[in-house]
């Protein structure tokens, strides 16, 4: 990963036009200039030539920041300011050390027994522990646990873990390719429904697909919470995971993830390149597949739902907006609808919602906004962290919509499915 | 270094949470557009007139000048805290006080980005035209301080056409208010027009009464490709002769086009050595047609090839191509001063070959584009600052510029104004006696020099 020092053209590439304002979500909830990405850069800048010592204030505004890349995207100049900023946080954690949150991330997510036993814990004491409300406004449920707001609704953990209910390979057709499903957290400890969607669309295509037990946490809250060496501690366990048995794809239905091991993971070597090559979104693979003309073919589903995307921002950064859209559209049971700026942050930006979890309410509240103007019933996306951010949001606006993922509705429609 | 007993002032006006003498504070507001940095002592972010009329009578008892600032974005400047001090930042006052759908004005803080404005007006039908580059970002109090013009300015006029009224605070601390919600009003000078550019110099902007037109029904999009320069202006002369004033009339140089076809592989055949975008707007009616004029016009002017956009997405692509020039620059060189040259609209063709001479003798690439419909060229000389002789030999081709523009009868900005950036050159454009008469109102105002000082002329 770059160090703060190799960026140092990158920051001078800022020429502080000020573009950043009309696009940075936090900047939206907080109009001060140490949000928004040119402040940030700045600071950075100033870091690095050693003018501000990383003091109190440098470090919040540093943390202020969910790297979601709108910034980037609209830059005249393509300042990749999440790199910067990601940049800044590790060599904060280098001196600084990390934060007690950022220490607690890293010390569970570089521990895979560790968060298998954490999370097993929450799932079975969920009963217990969380209050459950009425079904119709999502699945609300109250986490007062350290570092997570009273106030948040999240789903609950799964009683098993996807990854302990499915056989490590599922067998195809032959002369099908085969994938590796790199699940990531989200499906296997909070939304297995979503693995076994996974499972059920690509079965349905004769694909074989290898679900390694031995995959671990993709890494990207440790990127957040500025930890390399956790980073590059999951990177190589998920590396030797996925490469264990020789696979045609390696499939991902989490944005994050897809960053992870597509993106951020290329810039650790050689082997990690190859490895970043490889992987996919699942929506660009099926769409490759030819699945939006067979789904089109589908007789009609008697009843249709409003559905509108979210497009999560570790997928719209990296050009992919389109194939999620198609099979969402192709899909029988589905009345598709685009919501104003479907491409803006939900605001969840890895650890910063558990930082700032008043700005990360704003920026949620007004994509809530967006969904209700939309008119939809049901807004579908490609990443369980925005699920969770999503529902959570629309729950506080009092809204009824259900946030899913694509695959479940994908899942749904498949013929043999009662 | 300021005083902790008048940072204790400030935060008694108000309030704790909105000053800050944070050294990361005072990086994230030292910095404009210019690329220049001047760290204030102090940030606050007030929320009335009342708290700015305060933070104004102290700074005159205390003798601490005062930098008024909106988005931060200008070219030239104009919020830059040149002498330390207080920056007092507008990002508090963002509301839209009043649509009045009867009168066709509205009533808004300073610190409203321009195009939300817009976008709300555009929801009840209605129509603010200035349209800066900056729109998505920049603060109306910024605009009206600046005079903002954009490309829509051929037919529409600038900022200060639109503006009926203010409310302002006066360097000395007094709330004051010029004009009104008449469409008309002759009574006293016309403060509002002195206001409006006057860079912050003369007072800060606390409220804006501007005024609103119809939203024209539709606009239709054409993109001109000419084998020359002269071709290209010849057929704004042209289409204005024949008295079409069309919403914009954007150009690009042959270098211009290199660039983005360069930099974005965009298909532009070689032959084009200019490239105008035409749009007009009006009654749908009205409209058809008017493309089809429009190409008989200028179709023996050297037209290359014409493409008119027939949707929404068309018109959208056409546009692409003009917003690319920006960041395709900085493929030429990383360094670029962007000067705003205006000539009258005849001009433009002799300004583009004095341009090129310039770029010529000093083996600098300079690239230019612009308003053609009000003969105001953005001038873009490509430098490396890192090569030893660049920056010589850019400010000697600036200079050489604003020179070439004032004897053609131009001006050295048509939208950025003066700041600090185009002070150095007042004395090319502006005689002695002006600048004297400027000054003096400057004097008799702010008898202290507190608010924003040393912008325009430096030495004040």
């Amino acid at each position: 990963m770059k160090r703060l020092e190799d960026l140092n053209e990158e920051i001078e590439q800022c020429v502080k036009c000020g573009a950043c304002r009309a696009h940075c979500p936090v900047f939206g909830a907080e109009r001060q200039e140490g949000r928004v990405a040119r402040g940030k850069v700045a600071l950075a800048g100033a870091v690095l030539e050693d003018e501000i010592d990383l003091d109190k204030k440098v470090i919040e505004d540093l943390s202020q920041c969910l790297l979601c890349g709108s910034c980037s995207a609209q830059c005249p100049n393509k300042v990749p300011t999440e790199d910067i900023v990601a940049a800044a946080r590790r060599r904060i954690a280098e001196q600084k050390g990390l934060s007690t949150f950022g220490k607690a991330v890293a010390a569970v997510i570089g521990r895979p027994r560790l968060m298998n036993t954490v999370a097993k814990a929450g799932g079975a004491l969920s009963g217990l522990l969380f209050e459950k409300l009425p079904e119709n406004s999502g699945l609300r449920l109250r986490f007062p646990l350290p570092y997570l707001d009273a106030d948040r609704t999240l789903p609950p953990m799964a009683k098993v873990p996807f990854r302990e209910k499915v056989p490590e390979v599922i067998d195809g057709d032959p002369g099908k390719p085969t994938v590796a499903f790199f699940t990531g957290c989200g499906i296997n400890y909070m939304y297995p429904a979503i693995g076994e969607a996974f499972v059920a669309a690509l079965k349905f295509l004769g694909v074989t697909i290898i679900i390694p037990k031995e995959q671990a946490c993709c890494g990207l809250p440790a990127v957040s919470a500025g930890s390399e060496p956790t980073v590059e501690k999951l990177a190589r366990q998920n590396l030797d995971a996925l490469t264990s048995r020789p696979v045609d794809h390696v499939v991902t239905a989490c944005a994050s993830c897809n960053a992870g091991l597509g993106h951020i993971y290329a810039g650790l070597g050689e082997e990690f390149e190859k490895l970043a090559e490889k992987t996919e979104d699942i929506f660009v693979f099926l769409e490759k597949a030819g699945l939006a003309d067979e789904l089109a073919a589908l007789p009609p589903a008697s009843e249709k739902h409003r559905v509108t995307y979210h497009d999560p921002c570790h997928l719209r950064t990296r050009g992919i907006t389109r194939e999620p859209r198609a099979i969402l559209r192709a899909l029988p049971q589905v009345d598709y609808v685009e919501m104003p700026d479907a491409g803006t942050c939900c605001g969840l930006g890895g650890t910063y919602s558990v930082y700032h979890y008043e700005n990360s309410k704003k920026i949620g509240a007004r994509k809530a906004d967006n969904v209700a103007t939309s008119g939809a019933e049901l807004v579908a996306t490609d990443c369980p962290g925005c699920i969770m951010q999503l529902q959570d949001s629309i729950n506080h606006a009092g809204g009824d919509q259900r946030v899913v993922h694509i695959l479940e509705l994908l899942a749904e429609a498949l013929p043999g499915k009662e | 270094m300021i005083e902790p007993r008048l940072v204790k002032i400030l935060r008694d006006i108000v309030g704790d949470d909105h000053v800050t003498t944070e050294k990361a504070d005072l990086i994230c507001y030292s910095y404009d557009a210019t690329q220049q940095k001047f760290l204030p002592d102090v940030v606050v972010h007030p929320i009335s007139s009342e708290e700015i009329s305060l933070i104004m009578k102290m700074a005159n008892a205390e003798n601490i000048p005062v930098f008024p600032r909106g988005a931060g974005s200008g070219f030239t400047g104009g919020s830059l805290p040149t002498r330390g001090g207080i920056v007092l930042t507008t990002e508090r006052m963002g509301s839209i006080l009043e649509i009045d759908e009867e009168n066709l004005i509205a009533t808004v803080e300073p610190g409203v980005v321009t195009e939300q404005f817009q976008k709300a007006v555009e929801k009840v039908g209605l129509f603010y035209p200035p349209d800066p580059a900056s729109l998505k970002f920049s603060t109306l109090g910024g605009n009206v301080a600046e005079c903002a013009g954009g490309p829509r300015c051929v037919k529409y006029g600038v900022t200060k056409d639109y503006i009926l009224g203010l409310e302002v605070v006066t360097p000395t601390g007094d709330v004051i208010t010029t004009g009104g919600p008449t469409m008309k009003g002759v009574v006293g000078y016309d403060l509002t027009k002195l206001l409006c550019g006057s860079e912050g110099t003369l007072g800060i902007i606390t409220k804006i009464v501007i005024k609103l037109l119809p939203m024209p029904e539709a606009k239709k999009t054409m993109l001109v490709l000419f084998d020359s320069i002269d071709g290209a202006a010849a057929a704004v002369s042209a289409i204005v002769s024949n008295k079409i004033i069309p919403t914009t009339l954007e150009f690009m140089d042959g270098r211009t086009v290199d660039c983005v076809r360069e930099a974005t592989g965009l298909e532009v055949p070689k032959e084009a050595r200019a490239v105008l975008i035409i749009e007009v707007d009006g009654d749908r009616d009205h409209l058809s047609g008017m493309a089809g004029k429009i190409e008989k016009i200028i179709e023996s002017l050297g037209v290359v090839e014409v493409r008119v956009a027939e949707t929404a997405e068309e018109s959208e692509a056409l546009w692409q191509i003009r917003r690319a020039v920006s960041p395709s620059l900085r493929k030429v060189n990383p360094d670029k001063f962007n000067e705003d040259i205006c000539v009258p609209r005849s001009k433009v063709p002799e300004m583009i070959r004095r341009v090129d001479a310039i770029s010529d003798r000093h083996g600098i690439p300079i690239v230019n584009f612009g308003h053609a419909g009000d003969g105001n060229i953005h001038v873009n000389i490509m430098i490396d600052k890192k090569v030893p002789g660049d920056m010589e030999k850019a400010e000697a081709a600036i200079e050489e510029v604003f020179r070439g523009a004032l004897e053609l009868g131009g001006t050295m900005s048509g939208e950025h104004g003066v700041g600090i950036a185009k002070a150095p050159y007042i004395p090319l454009e502006i005689s002695e006696k002006a600048a004297e008469y400027m000054k003096t109102l400057k004097r008799a105002l702010d008898p202290n020099n507190v608010l924003n000082p040393g912008k325009i002329f430096l030495d004040e």
